[in-house]
């Protein structure tokens, strides 16, 4: 990588728009995010999180503004070559029922092609990163726990090493501990990986574990994009609303 | 004990008949696939056009069937060929069963799934064979073992047009007012279905556990 691709932002969202059916998801949104960077996306439900993601990965394309990646708009992307570099976490993992652990992880490195013994490699030191025994690589998604089956999917989320991670609620279904446990594991990983990372959820306690920046969206519009300290601090309403919601939910805890 | 005596003496064409029957059922149930698959799987792709699709296939269905292998036979070229029309008409049969399931297979695979898979960079194609088509593999083949059984029962009707099938069996008997010349067409026949709806709910089986593997 030279000089200038070092500074350039992995993702670049300016002005973006998204509209379907006359009613606007996102509206006129900019972010960017630079690699080795995690950015946290709050909102509630139905606020553009995910939409913001498919925007990314060119599942939509915008209805205004532009999109970039690694400095390229979207839109000038193949979508299937962009779509590989781009790895995608879902709630639950989103894994191929019909396909084994090892069938599963190895799902991008399989399209793109390489060779199996380095793919049968890259499967074992994937399981190894996101902390499974090897010998899980024989099962189907349906005889794992739900942490299991979420730790797949980041490992196939990881196969063929691409420089952007997009996570959607990627630890919603999980209990508690074990989500508790997936956040400080994907913590620490992230600080080796270096990925730019975007991270969308709707629990304020994840985003500040996890994000370097959070930016809250609220009915498709950006609220406010801060890094995680003085998003503690701030006194914006919306801010301030969402840090009464989880402060008084946890005298009950 | 007459009708196993007249099965007994008459094997040979006992057997000829139910390989005929098998010939047209078989075949006719190919061509049906080969067509009805590709229609389901682009009336996915195309939304709008499954309505009149599955429409026409339905209002194929409705027509009484002695009716449909009455029309074909004015037809050239295929009203040359008994056994060609019979196959047409079975296969017209068998392609609203095809069809649906197949785009209902599809359709009812999880959208997450799929959608995770082109998040990956996974292509159409590889999306269909790789994810949807296994995927759905259960609900179509319910789709062809339904179609199957039907056409065993239809091709008896075959044998009207001159088609050969246990149907010669059937319309002889009823002519001659003979039941054991009726039953040695009609239990094989029943026999074929039964033993097409065993073995296709069994594979069914299997494939649909592929999607709730566990």
């Amino acid at each position: 990588m030279d000089a200038i691709a070092q500074v350039q932002p992995a993702i670049e969202i300016r002005r973006a728009s998204f509209r379907r059916n006359g009613r606007a998801l996102v509206q006129s949104l900019s972010l960017s995010v630079s690699p080795g960077e995690t950015l946290v996306l709050l909102g509630r439900s139905g606020s553009g999180k995910t939409t913001t993601l498919r925007l990314i990965n060119r599942l939509l394309e915008p209805t205004a503004g532009e999109v970039r990646v690694n400095g390229t708009l979207t839109t000038e992307w193949d979508p299937i070559q962009l779509r590989r570099k781009i790895g995608y976490v879902i709630q639950d993992g989103g894994l191929f029922p019909h396909f084994t652990v090892e069938r599963n992880i190895a799902l991008v490195p399989e399209i793109e092609k390489w060779p199996r013994e380095r793919r049968r490699a890259r499967v074992l030191e994937l399981l190894d990163l996101v902390g499974l025994p090897p010998d899980l690589r024989s099962r189907y998604p349906a005889q794992l726990s739900g942490g299991q089956r979420q730790r797949v999917g980041v490992a196939r989320a990881l196969a063929a090493d691409p420089p952007i991670l997009l996570l959607d609620e990627a630890f919603g279904a999980l209990d508690p501990i074990t989500r508790s446990e997936m956040q400080k594991e994907f913590r620490a990983l992230q600080q080796r990986m270096k990925k730019a990372a975007i991270f969308v959820t709707h629990d304020l306690r994840e985003a500040l574990l996890l994000g370097d920046r959070i930016a809250l969206m609220e009915e498709g519009r950006l609220i406010v994009d801060l890094p995680t300290s003085e998003f503690v601090g701030s006194q914006v309403p919306l801010v301030r609303a969402y840090r009464e919601a989880f402060s008084e939910a946890e005298p009950r805890c | 004990m007459d009708f196993w005596h007249f099965m007994v003496a008459n094997r040979q064409q006992v057997l000829d008949l139910t390989a005929e029957h098998i010939v047209l059922v078989g075949l006719s149930t190919l061509f049906a696939v080969m067509v009805g698959l590709p229609l389901g799987i682009v009336i996915t792709r195309k939304p709008n056009l499954s309505k009149a699709v599955i429409g026409s296939a339905n209002v194929i269905q409705t027509i009484p069937s002695l009716a449909l292998f009455g029309f074909l036979l004015p037809a050239p070229w295929i009203g040359e060929r008994a056994g060609r029309l019979a196959v047409l008409a079975l296969a017209l049969y068998a392609l609203l069963p095809l069809i649906r399931n197949t785009y209902a297979g599809i359709r009812n695979v999880d959208p997450a799934i799929v959608e995770a898979g082109r998040a990956m960079g996974m292509t159409d194609r590889q999306l269909l064979w790789q994810v949807e088509l296994p995927l759905a593999s259960g609900v179509i083949v319910a789709g062809i073992r339904i179609a199957t059984v039907v056409s065993v029962g239809l091709a008896t009707i075959a044998a009207a047009i001159g088609a050969g099938g246990l149907g010669e069996f059937i319309f002889r008997g009823l002519a001659m007012v003979n039941n054991q010349v009726i039953l040695a067409g009609a239990i094989p026949a029943a026999l074929l279905a039964l033993f097409a709806d065993l073995a296709l709910s069994a594979l069914e089986r299997r494939l649909g556990a592929l999607s709730r593997r566990s």
